[in-house]
């Protein structure tokens, strides 16, 4: 990965991109005039877990929107596997932030759940017995079995997280991507959710998500991009996480991103 | 009269109109159920009132042509037309300018039922517009109609049911996450255009039915309704569609005994009273249901409340405990424990000791949480835990 803003086009660069289960090239995406990334180059490990870091309004969100498509960038390209993203759709499960849906609509955990399966069961393809199995077992690797039936509203910000991991589970897909799936969330169920992540990891798959608590990046993930608009660092934790990069990406605001985790969020 | 209209006694004509006018209902309130759930009910405003100035036009086009001008299927293109236009406005105006949808809706209805009512009063003066009957699309009228149309009128919406069944997945999938929807290869620009086309096919074909000005009732009420009486968003679609209908039925049908009668306002009536049922009567989401609720709990807190200042030899001071203990036959009225009130102060007063430890001990952290004042301790515990728990009281420091 580098860290320069115009994309390394070596062969070996090359290579390592087409090898990637995702990886963007000069993606910017702007609100009006300022952009909220700029030229963003990043190539994620395949089975690796990678955490996407950096201050308030560094784009970190805007950046995992843009690399499935789900906001349209400005300019730059998403491959998964060397292919388009277009085509590789069905490779990819995402977990959205908790806050960004109602969670009064009127469903249950289990509809939700399958709602992960649609796109295998088309418009009109039978909810069979298999199906609901699936989605079971979904939900009993983040132990929410018990809620299938209960209506989203009345759980707890913790289980509704779960019941989003669940989703995406169940659609059994090769990367997951996840946006803050760690904020307001309980400790037992942040230790649930980075236990599944981490099976995940060791069966294959790969991880990338916006993370904001700097203390738990290094006990939790493999690779890190530091980002504030632009890419600041990325790499492995170990050569990359540094007290110069960090510097660098926070500027003054670090301290505070120390003292309160949550004032790094967004 | 009444009675045989509902029963479909008042000849072919009516009745076919009559089950016409059923099964737009249910394509309404099925298709307005996805519009509600995506929180954009008010475009469907905008549309029916941007559908006026093509029913004028088209009139105007017909007669100029040398037709009779009221042909139903040229009116209706008419609307489709315009009504198209206004939905275009508005979306462009909600992506490309900083103007809020709610701006755009208020903007354009306004402009195209303005223009409509001004091409309305222009028709009126002209001679072949005399006898126009244009106004029956402002608030519905289904007395004139004809056979034709009421087949129209039922073939669309039987074609609006088929459409959200297909589509039922991912108009589900916007409504709830559009984010997901968009992530997981739908695209939410299309689905939105799908939901859109529906919409606006339901509110021509019910202009005549229940005119431009209350048809945003008939695609909202039912979807309204219920969500009184369900948490699944497939049934919500399902009753929806049964309120709808049997709005646009009993509309249709005392239409059919008293023509001067607008259609429109009988159909958003009997869906108002089946809403304001539901309101009162839903037992998990009723104005009825929650008060009954927070009326026992309030009980419960006073009666535990009280038991546990017996227990303790503290005085009752709130008028409603007093009240509720000595209705139960727990205290006399000058406030002394009766003997059972005695039972059941020291049987409080055990379950509250039980539950501090409970709660004291991370070993108990499942049952802990479900502690809440009031649920006794047995509910939640074995036979073999509340033992061991009582083992601990018995330890001469615990006890208070």
């Amino acid at each position: 990965m580098t860290v320069t803003l115009v994309a390394d086009r070596s062969t070996e660069a090359e290579a390592t991109r087409i090898a990637s289960p995702l990886a963007v090239r000069g993606l910017t995406v702007s609100y009006g005039q300022t952009p909220a990334i700029f030229s963003v180059d990043m190539t994620v490990r395949a089975g690796a877990m990678t955490a996407i870091v950096g201050p308030n309004g560094a784009g970190k969100s805007t950046l995992l929107k843009a690399a499935l498509q789900v906001v349209k960038p400005l300019a730059g390209t998403v491959t998964v596997f060397g292919k388009p993203l277009a085509q590789m759709r069905d490779r990819i499960a995402y977990v959205p932030q908790r806050a960004s849906v109602d969670w009064d609509f009127p469903t249950r955990v289990i509809d939700v759940v399958l709602m992960g399966m649609y796109r295998q069961l088309g418009l009109l393809g039978r909810v069979r017995a298999k199906h609901r199995a699936q989605a079971m077992d979904a939900l009993s690797r983040v132990g929410m079995t018990d809620f299938a039936t209960r209506q989203i509203g009345q759980l707890s910000g913790g289980q509704q997280q779960r019941v989003f991991l669940a989703r995406a589970l169940a659609q059994d897909a090769d990367i997951y991507v996840l946006d803050e799936p760690f904020a307001g969330v309980d400790a037992a169920t942040e230790k649930a959710i980075i236990a599944v992540l981490q099976d995940l990891r060791d069966t294959g798959r790969t991880v990338l998500a916006v993370h904001h608590d700097l203390v738990t990046v290094p006990d939790y993930f493999d690779d890190v991009v530091l980002l504030n608009t632009q890419v600041i660092a990325a790499g492995p934790v170990e050569t990359v996480f540094t007290e110069a990069n960090l510097q660098a990406a926070y500027g003054g605001r670090l301290t505070t991103a120390r003292v309160d985790p949550e004032s790094a969020a967004g | 009269m009444l009675a045989d209209a509902l029963l479909l006694q008042l000849g072919y004509n009516a009745t076919l109109v009559t089950l016409g006018a059923a099964l737009l209902g249910m394509a309404a309130g099925v298709a307005g159920t996805f519009l509600f759930l995506r929180k954009r009910a008010l475009v469907s405003d905008a549309i029916s009132h941007a559908t006026l100035p093509g029913v004028g036009l088209a009139f105007v086009l017909m007669v100029a042509m040398g037709g009779d001008g009221r042909w139903l299927p040229g009116l209706l293109l008419g609307a489709a037309v315009s009504a198209t236009v206004g939905l275009l406005c508005v979306q462009w105006l909600t992506t490309r300018t900083r103007l809020g949808e709610d701006a755009a809706i208020g903007a354009i209805l306004s402009v195209f039922f303005g223009l409509g009512i001004v091409i309305l009063t222009v028709i009126q003066t002209m001679t072949a517009g005399r006898q126009a009957g244009l106004e029956g699309f402002l608030l519905g009228s289904t007395a004139g109609m004809l056979r034709s149309d009421a087949i129209l009128l039922a073939v669309a919406s039987a074609a609006v049911l088929g459409l959200v069944l297909i589509l039922r997945r991912p108009l589900e999938l916007a409504a709830f996450d559009p984010g997901y929807a968009e992530a997981t290869g739908w695209s939410l620009g299309r689905i939105d255009l799908a939901m859109m086309g529906i919409v606006l096919v339901v509110t021509v074909v019910g202009l005549k039915v229940v005119g431009l000005i209350l048809i945003v009732a008939l695609l909202i009420v039912p979807a309204v309704t219920a969500r009184f009486w369900t948490d699944r968003a497939s049934h919500v679609v399902m009753i929806a569609g049964v309120v709808g209908g049997v709005s646009g039925y009993v509309g249709a049908a005392t239409s059919a005994i008293a023509p001067a009668l607008p259609t429109g306002p009988i159909v958003v009536l009997v869906g108002f009273a089946l809403f304001a049922a539901s309101l009162l009567l839903s037992p998990g989401r009723g104005v009825l249901a929650s008060v009954l609720v927070h009326r026992r709990y309030q009980r419960r807190v006073h009666m535990r409340q009280g038991l546990l200042a017996l227990a303790q030899g503290q005085p009752i001071f709130e008028a409603l405990t007093r009240r509720l203990m000595h209705r139960a036959g727990l205290i006399l009225p000058d406030g002394v424990a009766t003997p059972e009130g005695q039972a059941a102060a020291s049987k409080a007063l055990l379950d509250e000791t039980r539950w501090s430890i409970v709660r004291a001990d991370q070993s108990f952290a499942a049952a802990a949480i479900r502690y809440d004042g009031l649920t006794p301790i047995e509910d939640v515990l074995t036979p073999d835990q509340l033992r061991d728990v009582d083992l601990r009281i018995a330890a001469p420091q615990v006890v208070p």
